[in-house]
């Protein structure tokens, strides 16, 4: 009886096999790539907003603090995104008949609010708590990035849980002084952030990782 | 009736299930029963089957299946890869003050209910009102809350309130309304308002009294009617007969040793029944070396929450209570004129046992007559009370709390007769004009009033209400009404207590409040709410301006005004700020009983027939909150009922009136008795009473009285909305002027029609385990640690799994089921807080109600008059929970302060870790129940908790949301969360103080001391799940004297 099949055959079949095998793992690889890229992540992805607004323009170069808009970030679990009345502070006075500044100034004469795109946004059934954040030490750039080189605000990091983890699970490799929170420029050179960040873990009394690292941290 | 003879089937149950000397105990005749179906129920976690394809799909195949199946595998991945849609944030232009975005505001208000004020705090997030909690510094709430108030901001927001005001069914402006008034008014000037009427609910705000005083001085032959359908004129005649005039009692149980309630339910409802059940379960509360508790004594003709707390309790027809006040008054020496007889009975041979306990406790015990029992009954408590020295120690009495007019003589406030009045008046053809502030009258007035005909023959008429309901219809003019949480008023407590009622929302939809519509009455009709309400304090409040408030007898102490503002905004933010008005309780009165009270006491009305009860529904009330889906869903105490009603009926009577299978086919004749008494439950019948005719399914109650059958107000509305509509029957269409809470001659014909009844009390039995621990006071004093006998708990190692330390936070819970009252104001507390979603009377037939945490009513005993314990249950966050091991995608697991957490976005609804939860405290979303559509829901849900969609398990995860929150606060003063400091929800609204929440780890903790108690148990403990919910035995406190029958069947406990 003759072969039915040419000896190439076997050769064939192995190396389908082990295509096979690695087809489907590429893809998966591919797959997790495309999710923790910045086409589903929307990181570095600079949003447009109904103002021009520059935090480039008021953090960098004006050297205006954080908190001077976002009140509330040390006391609530939302930072706070600042009321017209905030930019009308000081925008009644400078650059007051600007043409860019038309929709403030509309939102001031009729009381409808601005609507701000939202850079930052976490799923819903994420319970993110600002304050407790600053007050443990976790800086505003750690997470937000440099935002005083940011005409138009981006967001610099996935905001996917396994970023969100990286902290929670070693917290010694982010961690700052609390005076230094709102600083902008961080860490400064010939720092040893390894060494300051296991200290402060203790000072400021962070939670056991295995307490961090709990769902319901931040999922209720 | 002697049962033995008459029905020996019943009889031999009773006694199988007296000698049931053990813990034997029961919660439903199925369960008695052990129907073939009941078996079924009990090994599927859910009564019915998961798939969900009503209707003629049902019969989808192995093959749909599967390609259903692959295609969810298919696109299972996809899910994932979904990139938000961008979302905006609106900022303020101007921010108000207070406000931090983020963080919930907390408003002291209060709710009327019946009149009365209940104080609240309310929460507001970002200016929605989105839950409820009781004010620490109310009297009447020291912090707990009812049903009602949880339920009502579901009301605020309720899609089918009333949007615009209609004139002749279209839709219509106040401006329009205002003018007719004014034209008509002027119509009404010349003859002094004598076609003028004014009909309103119980009233005891101050402002709104003093407007309507206002209104009958301008016109002096205008009349204010007051009508409530479950009102208390019973209490107000009564006091009317014993003392000859009216007054408002007011009960300290915190002092009461002993107390006799006579169809009283001080527990569960009526004014102050909160504080009731504080000072009650505070006397029982055997912790921390206390080992006395108070003695409860019940008399009622239906189960109610006081009766199953009850040490000793006696189911009586309504109408035979009488006879039993006059054997227990006669005994301690109240002088009757010769008119008491020996009550028979089993309670009758008590009454000597009885009256010698009161009389041991003289000053310390308490008399207490139902809202429901006629005015003698009331007097007879009166007379018990003073007999037995009780007055100004265990009841106290002021002014009463109801403004009336003072043109309306010194005759007490008989609302039945106020509205008999006004009927009469209508058909005449003497009311031209008739505002109609709140209430329904079209739907709940007395059948033989006819008061829609009467209506109808007034010229002019308007209807102020939340909905645009029945009487709407009828009236030319409907004004939709503001809610209590929209609008300005005032309001007094069950002790006179007044608290202003603060808006936390303008009005959703323009509405009105009384006090405004009562406005458009006056020259200035726009006047709003908020200044009329100021206007009235303004000479009442704070230094200066006199500061006497009418009826609260010495001046209030002056405020020192420091500071520059005037005192009265001073006092006014005071008031509103702590939720009460300060000293503005009612001062206790000194009054004497009338000399010739007992020749005013009428004949006693008992007969041998049939006798109807009627009583306002637990959860809907008198019909008013019939389109709450929270609280129709929300399981009647004892029957465990949503959605619509029954007609109860005790044992025996089912026996009697003939509803037990005998010759029919479907049963073997030979079937246990308990099967067939099952089989009544949704039987219907017609009841016929003074000629009216209603349908009703039945429902066989344990403990109800025998030949009395007890229907429920409220239901089957025809203009309730989309959620009360045609729900139940109408016991309305019964009820008569001369009965309006019970009476004879009840004729009950059967029919062959059956009605299912979507009763809970059968999901998620517990298959006969040692469940429910219970004792008499005299065991566990010689005894403390009695639990410990009964249930085993295997040592640490028994497991496979290695033991995990819990150094920080150990999140624990501990509930003294001696303190529960079965008031379900947990149930809808821990609705409101998680987001919990309504899933109506189908599904809930289906086993698929969402309620986190449920009260399991147990009895033990006879049918006749079971023993019954009341359980919370909810998830236990066992430390080795058998749900973790079986889920196979890791989404329910444990935190490490101990929670048992359930990860939504990880749950692909297996239902395992139901199938496999020894408690079933585990709710699977099986379909879409949330509305994620209807505008105004948005705003009430609880922004800290996730919104979960179809196809997710979810659980109590003990408020996890307020622990974060405290932790956080806590954290960031750098110090320990203190006990106390977290208060879930459930906790917050209960009266009775029996749930206490806190960490483990800190001995000195609230809960950890509980836990410590030798009556402390784990339910189901010996299988080794070491529930982190623990509960305290019940404890029984029965007279010695009446428990020491002889015979061992008589042994409680």
């Amino acid at each position: 009886m003759p072969q039915i099949f040419h000896r190439s055959t076997n050769t064939i079949s192995r190396v389908s096999i082990f295509g096979g095998a690695f087809f489907i793992l590429a893809s998966l690889w591919v797959l997790a790539e495309i999710n923790r890229s910045s086409y589903v992540t929307q990181a570095f992805v600079a949003r447009q907003q109904p103002v021009q607004f520059s935090h480039k323009h008021h953090v960098g170069d004006d050297g205006i603090d954080c908190r001077y808009c976002h009140t509330s970030v040390e006391e609530s679990a939302f930072a706070g995104i600042p009321p017209t009345k905030t930019c009308m502070n000081c925008h009644a006075q400078i650059f007051a008949s600007s043409p860019y500044l038309e929709p403030v100034r509309e939102s001031w004469r009729t009381g409808r609010p601005i609507e701000w795109v939202r850079v930052h946004d976490l799923p819903d059934f994420v319970y993110f708590n600002h304050s407790i954040h600053v007050k443990k030490g976790v800086g505003c750039s750690t997470c937000h990035g440099r935002v005083d080189l940011m005409p138009l605000t981006w967001q610099v990091a996935s905001l996917q849980m396994e970023w969100c983890l990286g902290c929670h699970r070693e917290p010694e490799r982010f961690i700052r002084p609390k005076e230094k929170v709102f600083e902008m420029v961080w860490p400064p050179a010939n720092y040893n952030q390894l060494e300051v960040g296991r200290r402060l873990v203790n000072e400021y009394k962070l939670q056991d990782r295995s307490v961090l690292t709990s769902c319901s941290t931040c999922h209720r | 009736m002697n049962i033995k003879d008459t029905y020996p089937e019943l009889h031999a149950l009773r006694s199988r299930l007296e000698a049931n000397q053990g813990k034997e105990y029961w919660r439903s005749l199925e369960e008695l029963a052990e129907t073939a179906e009941f078996r079924e129920m009990l090994h599927r976690e859910f009564p019915d089957r998961a798939a969900e394809w009503p209707g003629p799909d049902d019969v989808a195949g192995r093959r749909r299946f599967l390609q259903l199946m692959g295609a969810s595998l298919a696109l299972a991945g996809l899910t994932g890869c979904t990139v938000q849609p961008t979302e905006t944030i609106a900022p303020y232009t101007r921010p108000p003050e207070g406000i931090i975005p983020g963080k919930p505001l907390f408003f002291a208000t209060a709710m009327p209910l019946g009149g009365v004020g209940e104080g609240l705090l309310v929460e507001s997030n970002m200016g929605r009102p989105t839950k409820v909690e009781g004010n620490p510094d109310h009297p009447a709430s020291l912090g707990a809350t009812d049903v009602y108030a949880q339920a009502s901001v579901l009301t605020l927001y309720d899609p089918d309130r009333s949007k615009t005001l209609t004139y002749l069914g279209d839709i219509s402006t106040w401006g329009a309304f205002i003018a007719e008034v004014q034209t008509a008014l002027s119509g009404q000037r010349g003859n002094q308002g004598a076609g003028l009427r004014f009909l309103t609910e119980t009233i005891t705000s101050p402002t709104l009294a003093a407007q309507l005083q206002g209104l009958l001085n301008e016109f002096p032959q205008a009349a204010w009617h007051q009508y409530e359908p479950a009102g208390r004129d019973n209490v107000r005649v009564g006091a009317q007969l014993a003392f000859g005039q009216e007054v408002n009692t007011v009960y300290r149980f915190e002092q009461a040793e002993v107390i006799l309630s006579l169809d009283a339910d001080f527990l569960s409802c009526g004014p102050g029944s909160l504080r009731y059940a504080r000072d009650f379960a505070a006397k029982r509360r055997v912790t921390e070396g206390k080992t006395e508790m108070n003695r409860l004594y019940v008399v009622e003709s239906t189960p109610s929450g006081t009766g199953a707390k009850a040490d000793h309790r006696w189911p009586m027809r309504a109408g035979e209570i009488e006879g039993f006040a006059r054997a227990v008054a006669a005994g301690l020496g109240v002088q009757l004129g010769g008119q008491a007889a020996q009550p028979s009975g089993p309670a009758g041979q008590w009454v000597p046992a009885l009256v010698r306990d009161l009389q041991q406790h003289r000053g310390r015990s308490l008399v207490m007559a139902g809202d429901y029992q006629p005015p003698v009954v009331h007097a007879l408590a009166h007379a018990m009370n003073q007999a037995l020295g009780n007055v100004g120690s265990t009841v106290v009495y002021t002014d009463p709390l109801e403004a009336r007019p003072a043109s309306a003589g010194t005759g007490a406030v008989n609302q039945l007769e106020s509205l008999r009045t006004l009927v009469n008046e209508m058909n005449a053809g003497q009311v031209e004009m008739l505002l109609i502030l709140d209430g329904n009258p079209v739907f709940d007035a007395p059948a033989d009033f006819n008061f829609t005909e009467a209506l109808k023959k007034v010229k002019w008429r308007a209807h102020l209400s939340l909905y645009n309901d029945e009487t709407s219809l009828i009236c030319q003019w409907h004004i939709p009404e503001a809610h209590y949480l929209e609008a300005w008023s005032d309001v007094r407590a069950y002790d006179g207590t007044v608290s202003i009622i603060q808006p936390l929302i303008a009005p959703l939809y323009r509405g009105k409040s009384s006090h405004e519509a009562l406005a458009a009455f006056t020259a200035q009709p726009e006047r709003t709410g908020y200044d009329i309400v100021r206007d009235y304090w303004r000479g009442r409040l704070g230094a200066g301006a006199g500061g006497q408030v009418p009826g609260t007898g010495p001046k209030p102490t002056t405020p020192s005004s420091a500071g520059p503002s005037d005192p009265f905004e001073q006092a006014w933010r005071t008031a509103l700020r702590s939720g009460v008005v300060p000293n503005t309780a009612l001062p206790p009165k000194s009054i004497t009983l009338k000399s010739d009270w007992v020749s005013e006491v009428g004949k006693t009305t008992s007969g041998s027939q049939m006798e109807i009860v009627f009583r306002p529904d637990p959860t809907i009330y008198d019909g008013r909150f019939a389109n709450n889906g929270w609280l129709q869903e929300l399981p009647k105490p004892l029957t465990k009922l949503t959605w619509g009603n029954a007609a109860l009926v005790s044992p025996a009577t089912a026996v009697k009136l003939g509803l037990l299978s005998q010759g029919d086919d479907r049963l073997d004749v030979e079937a246990k008795i308990e099967t067939r008494l099952y089989e009544v439950n949704g039987r219907v019948v017609e009841l016929q009473y003074q000629g009216r005719t209603v349908r009703a399914p039945l429902w066989v109650m344990p403990g109800q009285a025998d030949d009395s059958i007890t229907v429920h107000l409220g239901h089957d509305r025809w203009r309730a909305g989309r959620v009360g509509t045609g729900q139940g029957f109408n016991a309305y269409r019964l009820r008569s002027s001369n009965t309006p809470w019970f009476g004879q001659g009840l004729e009950v014909r059967l029919t062959s029609d059956r009605i299912e009844l979507a009763t809970t009390q059968r999901h998620h039995t517990l298959e006969g385990r040692k469940i429910v621990q219970a004792a008499v006071i005299d065991e566990y004093q010689k005894k403390p640690d009695f639990v410990r006998e009964e249930v085993e708990t295997p040592p640490k190692e028994h497991t496979l799994y290695p033991e995990y330390q819990y150094p920080g936070y150990k999140w624990g819970m501990a509930i003294d089921m001696n303190a529960c009252v079965g008031c379900n104001a947990c149930v809808v507390a821990c609705q409101a807080e998680n987001n919990i979603p309504v899933v109506g009377k189908e599904q809930v037939l289906r086993g698929r109600e969402m309620h986190w945490l449920r009260i399991d009513t147990y009895y033990k005993g006879a049918l006749e008059n079971p023993e019954t314990h009341f359980q919370p249950m909810l998830c236990q966050h066992c430390e080795n929970a058998p749900c973790e091991l079986v889920c196979p995608v890791n989404a329910t697991v444990h935190d490490a302060e101990g929670l048992n957490v359930q990860v939504y976005n990880r749950c692909v609804g297996t239902r395992y870790c139901s199938n496999n939860c020894p408690y079933k405290v585990r709710r699977f979303n099986f379909l879409l129940y949330q509305d994620f559509e209807t505008e105004s829901l948005k705003l009430l849900r609880n922004p800290e908790v996730s919104v979960r969609s179809r196809g997710v398990m979810e659980k109590c995860t003990y408020c996890v949301q307020r622990i974060q929150r405290a932790k956080i606060e806590a954290e960031k003063e750098d110090r320990p969360v203190r006990d106390g400091e977290i208060v879930t929800a459930c906790q917050a609204a209960c009266p009775a103080e029996a749930i206490v929440f806190g960490n483990l780890n800190d001995a000195a903790s609230r809960v950890a001391k509980l836990k410590a108690e030798p009556r402390n148990y784990g339910v189901l403990a010996d299988l080794n799940t070491r529930p982190r919910t623990t509960y305290l035995a019940a404890l029984r406190n029965p007279n010695p004297e009446i428990e020491s029958k002889p015979g061992p069947e008589t042994r409680h406990g």
